[in-house]
């Protein structure tokens, strides 16, 4: 029997992998990769326990993450074309123009 | 007859305001020309007032705006005409006007002399406001003007340096100006708390609703009033012990010590106490200890204007003395008799005043008048003009102080306050005495000045026609006293002398007879030499020039404790505990930025490694402080 307790598991699995990507990577699109993780890490969970209090609003919410996220990828990937297009590198130790 | 009131109110304000825009220029004639015009409109406005109320007797009200309304508080600005601020603003404007006129010659080389006509201006725009008011608020804001004109007049010539006491015993006109202001403080929190009590018992500072009600409270409250009002008096009359800043304020040019000094601003005590006259006639008891202090600085300042050899000191003991009788006057509830004295006071002594300023001009601002002499030669107008006002000022028939102040010393002996008159009538001796010691040092004898060598000159011919309606008015005034007395006593109560027939003559006579013979004395005196140099060898003539030591007391009693507390406060406290608490809540803040500085690295990864800490943080914060299921 699969329970809540196996799917927020899983969650927070995703969720620590997704964390691990954002800590050590240094290419900007596995950067990506690690958030869109993150996010359906958090997807699963509300899904989850929107099915077992039997409220359909956190479901409701994963929707709107997952379009949140569709355009947030939309948005970042036009970003790091014109990066990747001025700079030839996507490397994220290049990206310090603003340090203080 | 509104728009007279508030033609009499502003036109000395826009004066000042348009001779304020020239205050920075050099100078400009127009500016003194216009603010006297003006000044004499306002003149005739309260003329026109006057005679309005003399032939109506209706009092005029005019309510411009409410001015603080909070709460249950409503202080509307309202302005009134009636017997007692008629007859003031008839005399501050026609005393101003004249000083006005007189101040363009006298002030003609300086160079702040645009300045000097607005300051001038609203200083007569602030006794307006104080004397029209119709509630306390509005007085006690006209009281605060005069006194900041005050200030900014005795310290017009803020750049002279600071002198020893020997030499100048009102150290600087910066000095004296802050004195002033300062003993006017201390005189002017009693004032407020005077008017909290009235808020607090009353509710409200209306004259009219005030009065009414005064008598419906318990007379240990309505002393207190009385107390704090008269304590705001004391300051502002220079009464004893807040009196040293009078002589001092004489480092103001001579036509402020005319105006300011001697007619108008220090008289504002008495009006205070003649306009609260329902609240003292309530308390006899104060209203005799006010004649008692009044009665004991009377003879206290004439004994030090005795000795002094400061053209202008001696006549600013004089006012100090002459508003002592009016608060005899007004102590003993004879308010109309203090609001005459006032009136004719404010006529010879503005005359004797410039008279001065015109032997000043003269003798190249020389003070002292063992300097002088025999000037009658050279300014005889200047000579006649102080003789009348010394005459009006020493009480001699047919002179203006023959009625006014006669009536003071009928009062005090009618109330059977015997002693308080021998000390009155010693005093009109002193009065006449040192009148007539400066009149014959200056004007008479020994032609002293030549030694020195000075080139005196008489003043302007319109510097002398501004004096010559003073001159007139210290002969005249005193013959309309039961004109005087009929029209504000359908205000102020009525005071009624018992004594008739040979007992009254015989006071007259009494009081003329010392008046002359202290004239006699002075006369006599220093046509023969004066009196020895070995008199100033003597410890009552020490103790009098040094004004009884007061000024020396008051600097090591008060000032120099002060100095000490404040320097204290300083480098102990404002130093060491609130400088130092603030500047080391600013050096952490400071040095945590500094150290913090490198987590702006501007390395995304880095970022977003401090902001997984940071999630960890928050979760940390979140399962410590979740509550307990």
């Amino acid at each position: 029997m699969i329970t809540l307790t196996h799917y927020l598991v899983l969650s927070a699995i995703l969720f620590s992998i997704a964390l691990v990507g954002i800590l050590r990577r240094k290419n900007l699109l596995m950067l990506f990769f690690a958030t869109e993780i993150a996010l359906n890490a958090i997807n699963i969970a509300f899904a989850a326990i929107s099915k077992y209090y039997g409220d359909l609003t956190g479901q409701m919410f994963a929707f709107f993450v997952i379009a949140i996220a569709a355009s947030e990828v939309a948005v970042g990937l036009g970003l790091l074309i014109i990066w990747y297009k001025r700079r030839g590198t996507i490397d994220l130790d290049s990206l310090q123009t603003m340090h203080g | 007859m509104e728009n007279y009131v508030l033609i009499a109110l502003f036109a000395p304000l826009a004066g000042s305001l348009f001779a304020g825009m020239y205050a920075m220029k050099p100078k400009r004639l127009i500016t003194g020309i216009v603010t006297s015009a003006l000044l004499f409109v306002s003149f005739l406005s309260s003329l026109v007032l006057l005679f309005h109320l003399l032939k109506t007797e209706e009092i005029v009200k005019v309510k411009l705006f409410d001015w603080i309304t909070a709460g249950s508080l409503n202080i509307p600005f309202g302005l009134v005409a009636d017997q007692v601020s008629v007859i003031m603003m008839v005399t501050v404007t026609l005393v101003s006007t004249l000083v006005h006129v007189y101040s363009i010659g006298y002030m003609e080389h300086d160079k702040g002399f645009n300045r000097f006509f607005s300051y001038l201006s609203a200083f007569v725009f602030s006794m307006l406001v104080l004397v029209m008011s119709d509630n306390f608020a509005g007085l006690f804001i006209g009281w605060e003007g005069v006194g900041l004109c005050s200030w900014l007049l005795i310290g017009f010539w803020y750049y002279k340096k600071d002198e020893p006491r020997d030499v100048n015993p009102s150290i600087s006109p910066s000095w004296a100006a802050n004195e002033a202001f300062i003993m006017n403080r201390i005189a002017d929190l009693g004032m407020l708390i005077g008017l909290f009590i009235i808020y607090w018992h009353i509710g409200s500072l209306d004259y009219d609703v005030v009065f009414a009600h005064v008598n419906l409270l318990d007379i240990a409250i309505i002393t207190m009033m009385g107390i704090f009002l008269f304590i705001g008096a004391m300051g502002k009359s220079a009464q004893f012990p807040l009196h040293t800043w009078l002589a001092d304020a004489m480092e103001g040019p001579t036509p402020v010590s005319a105006l300011i000094h001697a007619a108008t601003m220090v008289t504002a005590g008495v009006y205070l106490v003649v306009r609260s006259f329902p609240i003292y006639s309530q308390i006899p008891d104060i209203g005799f200890y006010i004649a008692a202090l009044g009665a004991f600085v009377a003879v206290f300042a004439a004994s030090m204007a005795l000795v002094n050899t400061d053209l202008k000191r001696i006549i600013a003991y004089s006012t100090l003395s002459q508003l002592g009788y009016m608060f005899v006057a007004a102590g003993l509830g004879a308010y109309w008799v203090a609001l005459f004295h006032l009136m004719t006071h404010a006529f010879f002594k503005a005359l004797l005043f410039l008279g001065a300023g015109n032997v000043m001009h003269a003798m190249n601002d020389e003070l002292n008048i063992f300097k002088m002499g025999g000037l009658y030669k050279v300014m005889r107008w200047t000579a006649i003009f102080m003789i009348i006002a010394s005459l009006a000022l020493s009480g001699i028939y047919p002179f203006a102080g023959f009625f006014s102040k006669d009536k003071i010393l009928e009062v005090a002996f009618d109330s059977q306050h015997y002693i308080m008159w021998f000390v009155l009538w010693i005093g009109a001796g002193m009065t006449a005495f040192y009148s007539f010691r400066l009149i014959m040092l200056v004007f008479f004898g020994e032609e002293r000045y030549k030694k020195y060598g000075f080139h005196p000159h008489e003043a302007h011919w319109y510097m002398l026609a501004a004096m010559a309606p003073l001159a007139l008015l210290a002969i005249v005034a005193g013959f309309f006293e039961e004109p005087f007395e009929e029209f504000v006593t359908q205000l102020l109560p009525e005071y009624h002398i018992h004594i008739h027939g040979i007992l009254a003559v015989a006071l007259i006579g009494l009081t003329t007879l010392i008046a002359l013979s202290g004239i006699a004395l002075a006369v006599y005196k220093y046509s023969h030499g004066g009196f020895s140099p070995k008199w100033r060898e003597t410890f009552i003539y020490k103790l009098l020039y040094n004004q009884y030591y007061i000024p020396i007391l008051y600097e090591k009693l008060f000032i120099e404790p002060y100095k000490e507390l404040s320097k204290i406060a300083w480098k102990e406290l404002d130093l060491r505990i609130v400088d130092a608490t603030v500047d080391f809540i600013a050096a952490v803040i400071y040095k945590s930025g500094f150290a913090g500085r490198v987590v702006q690295s501007g390395n995304l990864s880095k970022m977003l490694r401090w902001m997984v800490i940071g999630l960890l943080i928050l979760l940390v914060l979140v399962i410590v402080y979740s509550p307990v299921r």
